[in-house]
Order: C-alpha cells, then structure tokens, then sequence
C-alpha cells in the first residue's frame, strides 16, 4: 500500500501511524485505531488526502467487508469512508476509484460518497432495489439520487429505472425526512422534463393523485421546507405543460405559497428560493403575473429585498451580518428576477414596479454590480421594462439607464450581453429619448461587431438595434451604418440561416432605402449588390415574411428617382414582379403591386417609358385584374396604379 | 408506558397519555334538526351548512354569550339599501347623485374575538352604473349614509378605485379593483387585530391594522343598480381560509409547546409526577399506581385496601351489574347510599336498565348461561372513562383485558374469559382482533342465541311474556297519577302499539317476532327469559315506590322523574336496542354514573372527589373560555381538547 506514496504530498509520522494500526493483529486495537483516525479526520482535509495517500481507503475496505469484523468495527470504517468522502473532489475520486461504491452498498451506511455523480450504471438498479429495505436507505437513496441527478441525462436514467414508480409511495411514508427527500427528488426529476411531468400527474399515492399530495405538502401548517419544495415540484410541472396554468392547484395554492414564500418572516435562503421558482412559474403567462403583481403587495414586498444588510445589523450584530452579506446579492438577483418574469407583458404591471420606492436607482447600481448574476438580473429586469413605450419616455431617461447599459455591453459574458442588446433595440426605438444620446456615445461599431458573433442571438439584436437606430435617421447616421457594417458583413448577414437575423437584416436595408435622396445615394453605391440580393431571397426558400420584406425593399427602390432604372433595366426582377403580383398570398400581391405603382407614377421624370415598358410587359392587364380583386387593400391599390394611367 | 417519560419531560402532552376525559362532548347532531321539516327544504340544508361550517370555521365560539353574524340585519341600515334572499342580498335603492346618497348596512351581529381569525365574501352581482361598492367592517353606531371607510371605526375596500380606507375621506392605493362577477372576501385576524381582503379567492395582503374590538361586517353602496351577496358560510369560500388558519394554529401551538419553564424544570416534574400518581389512584389502578410511585419515588396517599374496594365497585358498574355494585358499596362504606338518596336513585334506575340489557345479576342467575362468563365482556367499557371519539387503541385493549385499558390486567378476569373459549365461537375469534370489536360487541351480549332454546314454543313463550310485560308498563305508567300528561305522550308509541298488537293475535305476532328476530338476530329482552322479565317488572315497581318515596321527602326532583321515564320507556319498543332511547342501553353510559360513585366514595373518606389532572383540564379549559371574553384573539387556537389526544 505505501507504494502509493508519492512527493508532492507532505507525509507526517502521525498520519502513517494511523494507518499502521489499521494492521495491528488485535481486532481491539484495529478498532481503537479506526476511532482514533476518525476523531483525526473530522474536518481535516490535509489529514483525509494523507490517509488517503497512505492506503487507508482499501485497507479500511477490507476491513469493513470482512465477515469476522465486528458490527461495531464496521460501522467506524463506515463512518470513516464517509468522512474522507466529505473531502475535496480528488479524495471522492480516489474513493471512487478504490471501487468503494459496491462495498458501501453492501452495508448500511453511506451518503456522503454519493455527492459525486453516479457514473455506474448498475448503481442504480441496486439503489432501487434497496428503497424497501429501511426508513433509512429510503431517506439516504432519494437523496443520493436528489445529488446526483444533474442533467437531463441523469433524469432519464433515473427515469427508466422507474424512479417514479419507487419513490411515489415514499411521499406518505410516516417519516417526515423520507417524505421530504423524495419530494426534493422529484422537484429535481421534474425540472424542465416534460416526459418526467407528464407522467407524474397521472401517479397515483394511495388513491390520490400526485398534484393532490404535493397540494396538501403546501398547506400552510407544513414545515416551510416542505411547502417550498412541493412548490418547485408544481411549478416545475407547470412549466413543462403537464399541469395548465389556469389550473386552480397553480393558481390559488402554488402561486400564493410561493408568494408567501418571499414574505418577510421567511429565511433569506427561502426568500430567494421563493422568488426565483415564482419567476420561473409566471413567465411565460401573463394572467399568472397579473395574479401575482396583486398578491400580498408582492410588488413592495421585493423592494425589502435590497436592504440587506441592513443598517441596523451592521451596529447590533456582526454575525447578522455576516449571514446578511452573504446573502445580499442572492437576494438582489432573485428580486431582479421576479421583477422581470412580473413586468414581461403587462404595462400597468411595468408601471407599478417603476413606481416603486427607487426602484430604476436599483437597477442602474444593479447594472454595474461585480457579481455577474446581478448584473444578469438586473439587465433582465431593465428589458422587461423596457418593452413599455411609457417607460421608456419617462423613467428611463430621467434615469439615464442607457449610461450603465452601454457599459455593461463594453465588456461582459455572453448571457449578459443578449440582454443588455436587446434591452438597447429597445431603447432605440424611434420615439425613446434616450435614440439621441445613445447614438452619440459610439454604439455602432459595438453593435456592428455583435452582428458577427457566432451567437445567433447577439446577431439578431445587433442588426435589430442597427435597423431601429436606421429608422427615420438622417443620413449621416445611415453612411456611418452602412460604413461600419461594411457591405460585405451586410450581404453575409442576409445569407444568415437564422431567418430572424435576415428579416432584421432585411429591415435595416429598408430603413436605410427610405426617403428619396438616401434611396439614390445608396443604391448607386451598392445598387449592384443590392439588386443581387433581392434576387436570390425571391429565388430562395424562405418565409412568406422574408419575401414581402424583401419586395418592400423593391417598392422602396422604385421610389427612388435614379434608383428605378436599376428595376426597369432587369427584366428578370420585372418578371418577378408580375409573378408576385398574382400570388396567393395577399400581402405579397400588395407589396409587389406597390413597387409597379411606383415605378409609373405620373409627376416623375420618365414615367411615360416606364408606364409604355411596363404595359408591353402586361401590367396593365394584371392591374386591371387586381381592381377586382377581393381584398379592400389590394383593389384600392390597383385601381391607385391604374389611376396613373389613365391621367 | 414509559415512566421515565414522566420524569424527563414537562409537557401538556402527558395528559394524552392518560387521558380521556369524562365530560363527553355535547352531542352535536340536533341543531337544527328540528326545524327541518319546516318551510323550504333549500333554505333548511342551506342553514344546515352554515351550522356546520361555523361550528368548524370557530369552534371556540360559544354563540350564546356571542352569536356569529349570519345575515345583514334590516334594522341597522341606511333607508337607500334593501335586502332580499334572506338577508343576504344587498341592493341599492337611492338616488345615487353623489356621496351624499351613499348608504350601508351590517351584519347582524359584531366578530366575537373568539374566532380568532373570521372571514366572510362578497360577491358582486352588479356593478350597477358606477360600481361605487366598498366593502368592510365598522363598529355599531357608525353613520350608515356613508361607505365603510370613511369614518371613524369604519374599514373598507373600495371597487371603483381598488382603495382602502381606514377611517378616512381619502383612500390609500390597495388592490384591484373589482367589479360584476368579482367575489370579495374580507378576513379578520382577531390575534393580532389585522385585516387583509381576498379577490377571486386571491389574498391581497394586509389592508387594516390595529383594528377596534367589536366590527361588524359592512358594506356599502352609492349608485342605482348596485348588487351584492353575502357569504356568512352558507356556501364554500373562494378563499381557502382554512389553510390560512391552519398556519395559525400552528403557530399558537408552537408557541405553547415552547413556552419556556426554564428554572422551574424541577418543580413541574414533581407536579406532574403527583398528577398521574393521583390520576391513576382515582381510578382505581393499583399496580400502576403503585410501579408508578416506585419509580418515581413518590408516595401514594389512599391505602391499598381502600383502592382495591373503590375498584372492585367501578368494575361491577362498568360490567353492567350495578345490583352487586350497590351491595358492594353498602357493605364496604355504610351509610354511604343512605345519605346520598340521589345516587342511589340514579344507580337503581341504571340497575334497571341493565336488567332490561340482560345483564344486571338479578336478571342474569335465570339466565341459562353461567353467571361466571359474565365478566367476559369484550364491549364492556373500560374503567378509564373515554372522552369524544371512540379510540381504536383503547378499543383494542378493551379487547384482549375487558376491564383496564391501561395494561393492568386482573388475573380472574382473565381467566374467566379463557375458560370458556367456546361459549361462542365468533366472538372469541374476534375479539383478538381490534378491528372487529363491533361485531363481537354486539355478538357476546346475546350469548344466549347460540344456547339450543330457540324454537317455537320457546318463541311463543317470550311473546307472550312481552306482552304481559307491556300491559305491566302501562300499568306502571297509568298508576302514576302524576304523569298523565306523559301518559299521553307514550299513547303515540306505547299504547297504541300494544293494543294493535294484541289485537292482531297470536300467529301474527310470531311472525312479526320472527322477523325481527332476523333483522335484530342477536339481543333480547332480559336475555330472552321470562322470570327475569317478571323480576325486572317487580324491580320496576320498587323503583316506582323508592321515586314516590323521595318525592315526598324530598319534593319533586324533575331529573329523577326524567331517568325513570327515560328508563322505562325502553320497554316500549319491540327492540329496545333500536329505539329512540336506546341510548341508554349502551355500556359507554355506564361511565357517568360509575364515576360519579367513584367520586362519592372518595369524598366520603375525606379524599377530593376529582383528580387534581382533571381540575387542571378543567382551570384551563376556563381560562381558554376567559380569554375568548376579554376578546383574546389566540383563545381560538388554544383549544384544550386538541392537546387531549
């Protein structure tokens, strides 16, 4: 065993000794020995690597499989693997790695080993098989497999094994840490599972039905413990579609607990929980928000969440505060949190948490805060608020949240990064006060370099911010887009395969054909390109979004006053026209209809030729069909067209 | 039992592990009942609810001393409000130009405090034209041309704004507003004198605090059109308040079983040690008594001999054989029965009645069966007397040890049962196993069915036996020539029922025996025998002379006369078993009077007559009632009996 010995690791005389009476002939003294080493490890990491280093783990092994050991023997070995166990990462390994799984199981104690991912596949099975054996192996099993149970994956393993079905029964087991380690099991095999939810809801304990159980384990005389856990079990369940949201369990039992759950006189860990996981329930409903933004003064109730520490237990109480910092930035992001999933759809929600007690001050300190989960949440926050055209007239700028936000873009991770952009689309918003000094601070070479990130997400709001910020701009601003992105990036951008970043992209150059002047300056800079691309996309497979975009783009060339001959000279776009101007889809016909009815307008230049050419081309008889057509819209717009020709 | 749990821990609980109070709860069933058949059959089962989920919702509520509100009342109303549907319904019938023409009503009746936490809902049924609704609480005497909420002592929570108001002109941002179809629903914490509203079953979180005793639920209108309804409890809330109040409860009791007791650990232990010591003296169980002084190192003060009598005595009443019990006691503390007239009675007509049960030994030595099987009654109760619900492990142990539920097991009992394994084979079966002693309850007291004297002529013999018993009874009854008017109450059951049957012969009766011998197989008057029959009826008489007798010493004593009728009205029913007083006939109902001459024993050697654990139940049940009157909220949380397990 000592070859195992190796340099870099420090060895005391003591520690060997430890291990040498591992090896005494007399069963007494072995035993003393493993008292002894068990009262040397106990929080001791340094001791627990040397013994480890030592050779302690196969002897103690040994010593605890062999059948002539004493009972009481066994259990110290036991207790002592446990110990080492509660070590680092490596020591678990080196466990691990001594096989140490199939000998602990063939005992009766073990928990601690188990931290680590089950990697074996045929643990599980024998975890299963001894749910029956004891109160306490169902207590210990459940929450090995609680620990354990880390992605996806690890749900579906459990869940063939037919987690479900064995641990079910445990939930009315008359012993309250079984009931409450299997519950934490299933919030953990229910998380974001749709296939673990959809069965748990037709389980059955004892004649009722799961949803029924973890109701009654949210009564308010439970233990609080229980009540949050049964909670995140609903919600999880919830979220995943096996239980609707309108579901009177969701609604007047889930959602208050957890209502209840971020209340005051709970712990700050619970309040935290709390928070998060109703979050998590309302965000994709905006009837559980508008249920929840009127429960218990939720909405106030998070303002209390940013007092910590509080100024009271700075003086009274060191350890108070202690436990208070400790807290204070869980706290901050799980209020954050909340009041993005609350202010996600409804305006008189966004406004009741803007109106609350320095609120918009939070967020910006929030934006710049070291810890990147705040400044998450806070910058989650920010863009669900910033969806309110209301908003984002008023507190917004009175707040100058753009200042913090267009720091926090210079440098943060990826996460951070689609939300402060897609809270920045919004602020650029034609009517948002803050367009004006947001453009001055040099965003566009920032925003230009998202739209090359390999994160469709961040292309998406890249070339979303630069179409807003194109809306209406003056030309200076639109040379200076059109410059920074480069036409090559341009053109890469509308071959993207994410179709939302080439229907932005398509709206960018919209917004950047607008107004006769700008149409004629950048169509004989990049007409060539530009004709090119439009071509392709109507040739290409795309969404019938994508083609009236694009068609909007040709309307808007036909309103150029140079621009139009680039249409007239191509007779394979002209036909395109026509073939779109008879197309099923009205809205197609509409935007096709509108490029012709540009191109022959009367008051301009040449539109006599254009009108003659395009008459030859059998325009007029398509018009003359489209004024009969049945939508309001188009037939308008054709007799319009017409109209011109007959002048 | 564990002794030395006693001497470890100095908790409430210590009464539920010796427990079982006599003061058995008040039958709950009648309220009601009797106005049933009246009027409509909706509005009786509607009130019928409302009865029980009040006595649920507040059961600490005694609606004598403070009735619960239940309806608005017509008298305490603004003249723009009308009610319908009774009194449930809230109309607006004014002008309702402005806030000048606002108008309220109020419930019946205030909160009482000891609900602890009160809730009723609000349904709207019309908005009406502006939907100016405020619903709330005020005190008495508060002006009713107003909504609640804008005077002193008045709270509300106003519709068109979402508003509260706490005895203001001017609202606070509160909750939603709320309109047609909206329930609303307004709670009381009575603890710490808070109010918070629901809508649509939603809580909207605290509204009012430091709230005046004495609001009576109020709501308000102010334009035409307006409706509401009232939930008092005649329906089930929106709101789950009983949730809500659980979490109270939960508290109440955490803070009690925390209460600390620091310094005074020792002095509590040696109370509680001399409170199940007593406990188990009174009773009557000597060897616990006697293990339990040992362990504890404590001493008993009644003798040995004295404890042994008072439960020799106990035990002969609770087996039904209440003539030996009397004997018992004449002879062991003479003078005893002749100086307390009233017990006496009581134990002579419970003597009856156990004649009438079969099981009394001056009825029993004709019976066919050995006197000595007697003892072995699974269904007698047990000494302890049971309190409430019937408890399945007292149950059982009264199974395996008839007479002691608390483990002492007196060896001739015992054996008495064993030596007749057979006597009947369905209830020595079953009475080993708990789950069945129903059945083997009912199937032991008629052992005599399985005696081989079942046949026709026997069947005749006890018919006829019946029916000059009857004629007997209503002899007995029509001698008393101070109970005519009850006379004429009985006419109804007793005589009509034997004229008809003696007028419908013979061959009839048999078959009417018949048939009830198949539907009631098992029990029989007197167990079946007709010289006990005649025993039971000369016992009858003197019971009739000892009434008279006292009646003239004493005067009239309306509860003697009560007993006697209650007695002897069993004899009026073909099945005394199955009858309207049939009641009696129960071995539970031998608790009362087996304790209370228990408790004369005792006080006739100077003893107290209650154990000092029931005197502490008792003090604190009445400072429990004491805290409901000076409108402690929390008194509804600190039931005693939910610490009687």
């Amino acid at each position: 065993a000592y070859c195992l010995l190796t340099s870099h690791i420090e060895v005391t005389a003591t520690s060997r000794h430890y291990v040498d009476r591992l090896f005494d002939p007399d069963p007494q003294k072995v035993l003393q020995g493993v008292i002894d080493m068990k009262n040397a490890v106990i929080g001791n990491n340094k001791q627990k690597a040397n013994l480890i280093v030592l050779g302690a783990v196969p002897r103690l092994l040994y010593l605890l499989q062999q059948g002539s050991s004493s009972s009481e023997l066994r259990a110290e070995c036991a207790v002592v693997l446990g110990s080492l166990a509660m070590g680092t990462e490596n020591n678990i390994k080196s466990l691990v790695d001594c096989h140490i799984i199939p000998a602990l199981l063939q005992g009766r104690c073990m928990l601690t080993v188990c931290v680590t991912p089950c990697q074996d596949p045929t643990v599980i099975p024998h975890l299963m098989s001894l749910l029956s054996r004891s109160q306490r192996t169902q207590e210990y099993i459940t929450q090995i497999f609680s620990h354990c149970c880390k992605t996806p994956e690890h749900q579906t393993v459990l869940f063939n094994h037919g987690a479900i079905q064995n641990i079910a029964p445990l939930l009315i087991s008359p012993s309250y840490k079984v009931r409450m380690q299997a519950l934490k099991c299933f919030s953990v095999l229910a998380y974001e599972n749709t296939q673990v939810s959809m069965t748990l809801v037709n389980v059955l304990v004892d004649e009722e039905l799961l949803s029924q159980v973890f109701v009654r384990m949210m009564q308010r005389d439970q233990p609080i413990d229980m009540q949050l856990t049964a909670a995140k079990c609903l919600t999880y369940m919830c979220r995943a579609g096996a239980i609707r949201t309108d579901d009177s369990c969701i609604v007047l039992k889930t959602l208050p607990c957890l209502v209840r759950m971020c209340s005051k006189e709970r712990l700050l860990e619970e309040r935290v929980e709390g928070a998060e996981t109703l979050a998590y329930l309302m965000e994709p409903d905006v009837e559980l928000q508008r249920i929840a933004s009127v429960t218990d003064h939720l909405v106030a109730m998070l303002a209390d969440y940013f007092k910590y520490p509080s100024s009271v237990s700075a003086i009274t109480d060191i350890k108070r505060l202690d436990h208070d910092l400790k807290h204070a930035h869980e706290l901050r992001q799980a209020a954050f949190k909340l009041y993005a999933s609350l202010g996600s759809n409804d305006e008189d929600i966004r406004k009741k948490i803007t109106e609350t007690e320095n609120m918009m001050d939070r967020i910006v300190s929030g934006l710049s805060e070291s810890s990147v989960k705040v400044r998450l949440a806070a910058v989650r926050c920010l863009h669900s608020l910033s969806r309110s055209v209301q908003q984002l007239r008023t507190s917004f700028h009175d707040h100058a949240v753009w200042k913090p936000l267009m720091k926090l873009l210079q440098n943060a991770p990826d996460e951070v990064l689609v939300m402060a952009s897609s809270t920045l689309c919004n602020l650029l918003l034609e009517f948002s006060p803050s367009k004006e000094p947001i453009l001055e601070s040099g965003v566009i070479e920032l925003l230009c370099s998202l739209t090359q990130s390999d994160s469709p997400a961040l292309r998406v709001n890249g070339i979303w911010a630069l179409m807003n910020m194109a809306f209406q701009a003056d030309q200076k601003v639109k040379g200076e887009i059109v410059r920074a992105l480069g036409t090559e990036q341009l053109f890469r951008l509308l071959s993207d395969p994410d179709s939302n970043v080439l229907m932005k992209t398509l709206g960018l150059l919209r917004n950047l054909l607008s107004t006769r002047p700008h149409i004629d300056q950048v169509m004989s800079s990049h007409g060539k390109q530009i004709m090119q691309a439009v071509t392709l996309i109507l040739e290409g497979e795309h969404s019938i979004e994508v083609k009236e975009q694009t068609l909007c783009i040709l309307a808007n060339i036909a309103d150029g006053n140079t621009a139009k001959e680039l249409i007239m000279t191509n007779d394979d776009i002209l036909q395109k026209i026509k073939y779109y101007m008879a197309h099923s889809n009205v809205k197609l016909q509409l935007a096709a209809t509108f490029c012709i009815s540009n191109l022959i307008w009367n008051e301009e230049d040449g539109s006599q030729e254009r009108q003659d050419k395009l008459r030859e081309l059998g325009f007029v008889d398509i018009l003359h069909k489209l004024t009969q057509a049945s939508d309001p819209n188009l037939c308008d717009r054709a007799k319009t067209a017409m109209q011109q020709y007959l002048a | 039992m564990t002794i030395g749990y006693f001497s470890t821990t100095a908790s409430f609980r210590i009464i539920s592990m010796i427990s079982n109070l006599n003061n058995a709860a008040p039958k709950m069933a009648e309220l009601g009942a009797g106005s049933m058949l009246l009027g409509d059959p909706a509005f009786n089962y509607q009130e019928h609810e409302l009865n029980e989920r009040l006595k649920r919702l507040y059961p600490a509520v005694n609606e004598e001393e403070t009735p619960l509100p239940r309806s608005w009342s017509p008298k305490d109303k603004y003249s723009y409000i009308g009610l319908s549907q009774n009194n449930l319904r809230v109309h607006y019938k004014g002008h309702g130009k402005n806030h000048k023409d606002a108008a309220s009503v109020r419930a019946t009746h205030p909160i009482p405090a000891a609900c602890g936490i009160y809730y009723f809902e609000v349904k709207i049924v019309s908005k009406g034209r502006d939907g100016y609704m405020g619903i709330g609480l005020s005190a008495q005497g508060v002006n009713m041309n107003r909504l609640p909420g804008w005077d002193k002592h008045s709270y509300g929570y106003h519709g068109d704004d979402g508003h509260s108001f706490c005895s203001s002109g001017t609202g606070q941002p509160y909750g939603p507003t709320f309109t047609t179809g909206d329930v609303i629903g307004c709670c009381v914490n009575l603890i710490n004198n808070t109010c918070f509203y629901t809508k649509n079953g939603i809580s909207l979180g605290v509204a009012f605090t430091d709230l005046p005793p004495n609001l009576y639920p109020t709501v308000g209108l102010q334009t035409p059109g307006e409706i509401v309804d009232a939930n008092f409890g005649q329906q089930p809330f929106v709101f789950d308040i009983e949730d809500y109040m659980s979490e109270w409860r939960a508290k109440i009791h955490g803070m009690i079983a925390r209460f600390p007791i620091g310094e005074r650990l020792g002095e509590w232990q040696a109370v509680l040690q001399n409170m199940v010591s007593t406990y188990l003296v009174h009773h009557g169980y000597c060897a616990t008594a006697t293990a339990f002084a040992r362990a504890t190192e404590t001493l008993i003060q009644e003798d040995q001999t004295s404890i042994k009598n008072r439960q020799r005595i106990q035990k002969l009443v609770l087996a039904g054989r209440v003539g030996e019990a009397i004997e018992a006691t004449q002879q062991l503390y003479p003078g005893l029965l002749e100086h307390n007239s009233n017990l006496l009675f009581m134990l002579k007509c419970r003597q009856f009645v156990e004649m009438v049960n079969g099981t009394d030994s001056e009825v029993r030595c004709f019976s066919v069966r050995s006197p000595k099987s007697q003892d072995s009654y699974p269904g007698s109760p047990s000494l302890s007397p049971r309190h409430g619900a019937t408890n399945p492990h007292l149950h059982s142990a009264g199974a395996d040890s008839p007479t002691c539920s608390n483990g002492v097991t007196p060896p001739n009992k015992n054996k008495s049962h064993n030596k007749y394994p057979g006597v009947s084979s369905a209830s020595s079966s079953s009475s080993s196993s708990p789950s069945s002693v129903n059945y083997s309850e009912s199937n032991s007291t008629d052992s005599t069915k399985s005696q081989p004297h079942s046949g026709t002529s026997n069947q005749e013999t006890r018919c006829v036996a019946r029916q000059g018993f009857l004629l007997n009874l209503t002899w007995v009854l029509c001698s008393d020539s101070e109970m005519e008017i009850e006379a004429e109450h009985y006419t109804n059951g007793v005589a009509e029922n034997s004229s008809t049957r003696i007028m419908n012969g013979t061959y009839k009766h048999q078959e009417i025996l018949q048939a009830e011998d198949d539907s009631c197989a098992s029990r029989q008057l007197c167990g079946g025998n007709q010289a006990a029959t005649e025993r039971m009826i000369q016992f009858g008489r003197e019971l009739q002379g000892l009434n008279e007798q006292l009646c003239r010493e004493y005067g009239k004593n309306a509860t003697h006369k009560k007993m006697l009728q209650d007695a002897f009205s069993l004899l009026a029913y073909s099945d005394p078993w199955n009858c309207p007083v049939g009641q009696q006939l129960d071995p539970m109902q031998r608790e009362n009077i087996c304790s209370a001459l228990n408790s004369a024993i005792l006080e006739s050697q100077n003893l107290p007559k209650q154990p000092p654990l029931m005197l502490a139940v008792g003090q604190a049940t009445e400072c429990v009632q004491l805290m409901a009157r000076v409108r402690s909220g929390s008194c509804s949380f600190a039931r005693v009996d939910s610490f009687l397990h």
